[in-house]
């Protein structure tokens, strides 16, 4: 589903990765770990192309889209969330996952100005899918609320709704359970697990250890802008290399 | 959309429609038809600005270069090169269309401050050839003999008459813009004011729509343009210089952003008080700052927004004051 072959990195003088390469399968729940620094959402930055690699491809659903920007990869299939969630927040809940089919829908300028007939058959559709997305996200309650006014655990479930309101093959989530508590934490757990039942593939990033162990069936471990390991979360969790990394060397 | 709230839709701007097609009758024609008719000239442009820089968060300081454009194109294929009225304000409107377009893909890619001052340079530019290109536009003493508009023989000629006019494409353009705001357009550039990379991401396309929105909004400026020149029928680049990007800019803030009928509002307001306090006249430009720095700091949303909340603080601050006294 995605590959990434050698991705390297620098900043300045600063590598933030080094010849980084794994894959994705479909269908998949892949987890991407390590430590502060280790370069996890640099890779995330790569791979939805918010920054160009310095050398290294990325391959996706049989494409080089090494360099696409991300209004393309939309278009594509592949959305992502961010760590520190980014809302719509003038717009209420339900418009900020009907901006989210913004790829699933074309009624253009003039039809939108002139209310063509196909425009207001399209707003109603648009209307109902991003409703039934709420539902899924279990906050179709809130959908007249301001984004900006939601709790912050909320916020990332309108987040996630409002990726999956694009139809995604894959979705990328950037550390979805940081800052919530740990009820707000298995909501989300079995929200990720719903999202691969449909058939989406998904990749995180996440520091919840718990969370990844539980839900990942691949995880792919960076220290220090390298991969350091790629295994299940049992070959993971006995890795001598992980494990010095994590808890420094005796 | 919900069939509620397009009724509600409806109903406003016929309401409105009605409001505007009736105030000649009652108001008995002679000068103050003659101030609608620049109400509804800035209506149109304050609108034009509100979409780009309510919906979409992109501001322009430099708004009177499309206005300008529009006027002297139509007066300039008019008056000297007799161009049918029409026609020429059909040039006008595609030609600035055209340069909107290409002013606006590289200067979009400016941020904030700085797409400020380079709308503001553009405005500069084209206020100083206005005055600069003299043997086209006559140059600071203007360009007149601009013919009226006409239909089938029936000539614009008469306040009133251009009053329905002007106002004809005033009501269609806040028509338009309240459909492209509540459409999916609309909210792709509302998406695009909170957050341009949550946008991005989910596949809008964000330098494209940006170009566009600032395309529409020189294209609804060179209509207000043409319109004003063949109205007034004489040009002059006073008329377009930067105070009147700053007065539209004020228009805007007070009516509130991304609220259409505010801009209206706004327009009314800015275009009426002068007329009341003459003694501004000299002071313009002071009391605009003014008015935007009390707006932008008591009421951010703007009066459309601002009133309702304004009319519940005083009621809740004099309802316990009269329970007092009872």
């Amino acid at each position: 589903m995605l590959e990434v072959k050698g991705i390297t990195k620098i900043f300045g003088g600063l590598t933030a990765l080094q010849d980084v390469s794994f894959s994705v399968a479909a269908g998949d729940i892949t987890g991407i770990i390590g430590p502060n620094g280790a370069g996890k959402t640099t890779l995330f930055n790569i791979v939805t192309g918010i920054y160009a690699p310095t050398s290294g491809r990325v391959h996706y659903d049989g494409k080089d889209i090494t360099g696409f920007p991300p209004e393309k990869l939309a278009r594509l299939g592949l959305v992502r969330t961010f760590q520190g969630i980014e809302l719509f927040g003038e717009m209420t809940v339900l418009e900020n996952v009907m901006v989210g089919l913004h790829t699933k829908s074309q009624s253009g300028i003039i039809a939108s100005a002139l209310k063509l007939p196909s425009h207001l058959r399209e707003e109603q559709h648009i209307r109902e899918r991003a409703l039934s997305w709420l539902e899924f996200a279990g906050i179709a309650g809130l959908s007249d609320m301001k984004a900006g006014n939601l709790p912050f655990g909320k916020g990332r479930l309108l987040e996630i709704a409002r990726a999956m309101a694009a139809e995604p093959k894959i979705v990328l989530l950037d550390e979805p359970a940081a800052g919530l508590n740990s009820r707000e934490t298995l909501d989300l757990s079995h929200l990720i697990k719903r999202i691969k039942d449909s058939g989406i593939t998904v990749a995180l990033v996440e520091h919840d250890m718990e969370l990844v162990m539980d839900i990942c069936s691949t995880i792919v471990v960076l220290n220090l802008g390298t991969k350091l390991a790629q295994g299940t979360p049992r070959q993971i969790q006995e890795d001598e290399k992980v494990i010095t990394a994590y808890l420094g060397e005796g | 959309m919900r069939d509620g709230s397009m009724k509600r839709e409806l109903i406003k701007i016929l309401m409105f429609a009605a409001l505007i097609f009736a105030a000649p009758v009652f108001l008995g024609g002679g000068y103050i038809v003659n101030v609608l008719i620049f109400v509804g000239i800035y209506t149109i442009l304050a609108v034009a600005l509100n979409l780009l820089l309510g919906l979409a968060g992109q501001i322009s300081l430099g708004q009177a270069a499309f206005f300008g454009l529009g006027a002297y194109i139509s007066g300039v294929l008019t008056a000297t090169h007799a161009v049918n009225p029409w026609v020429a304000m059909s040039i006008a409107v595609i030609a600035v269309g055209i340069a909107a377009f290409a002013i606006g893909f590289p200067i979009l890619k400016l941020k904030g401050h700085y797409l400020a001052m380079a709308t503001l340079g553009m405005g500069i530019i084209v206020y100083i050839v206005f005055n600069e290109t003299v043997e086209v536009t006559g140059g600071p003493s203007g360009l007149s003999g601009i013919p009226n508009l006409s239909i089938f023989g029936f000539v614009f000629n008469s306040d009133t008459a251009n009053y329905y006019l002007v106002w004809a494409f005033t009501v269609m353009t806040i028509l338009l813009s309240v459909n492209l705001s509540a459409s999916r357009i609309g909210r792709a550039l509302r998406a695009i004011h909170d957050s341009e990379v949550a946008a991005r991401i989910l596949g809008v396309n964000v330098r494209l729509l940006k170009v566009q929105i600032f395309t529409i909004s020189g294209i609804l400026s060179a209509v207000a343009g043409s319109l004003y020149a063949h109205t007034v029928q004489f040009v002059s680049p006073a008329s377009f210089g930067f105070n009147v990007s700053i007065e539209l800019l004020t228009m805007v803030i007070i009516g509130g952003l991304g609220s259409i009928y505010g801009s209206f509002l706004g327009a009314a307001i800015l275009t009426l008080l002068p007329e009341l306090f003459r003694t501004f006249q000299d002071y313009d430009i002071v009391v605009y700052g003014m008015v935007l720095i009390v707006m932008t700091m008591f009421m951010p949303g703007g009066l459309v927004r601002g009133m309702p909340l304004l009319a519940r603080f005083v009621l809740a601050k004099v309802r316990p004051a009269l329970v007092k006294k009872a």
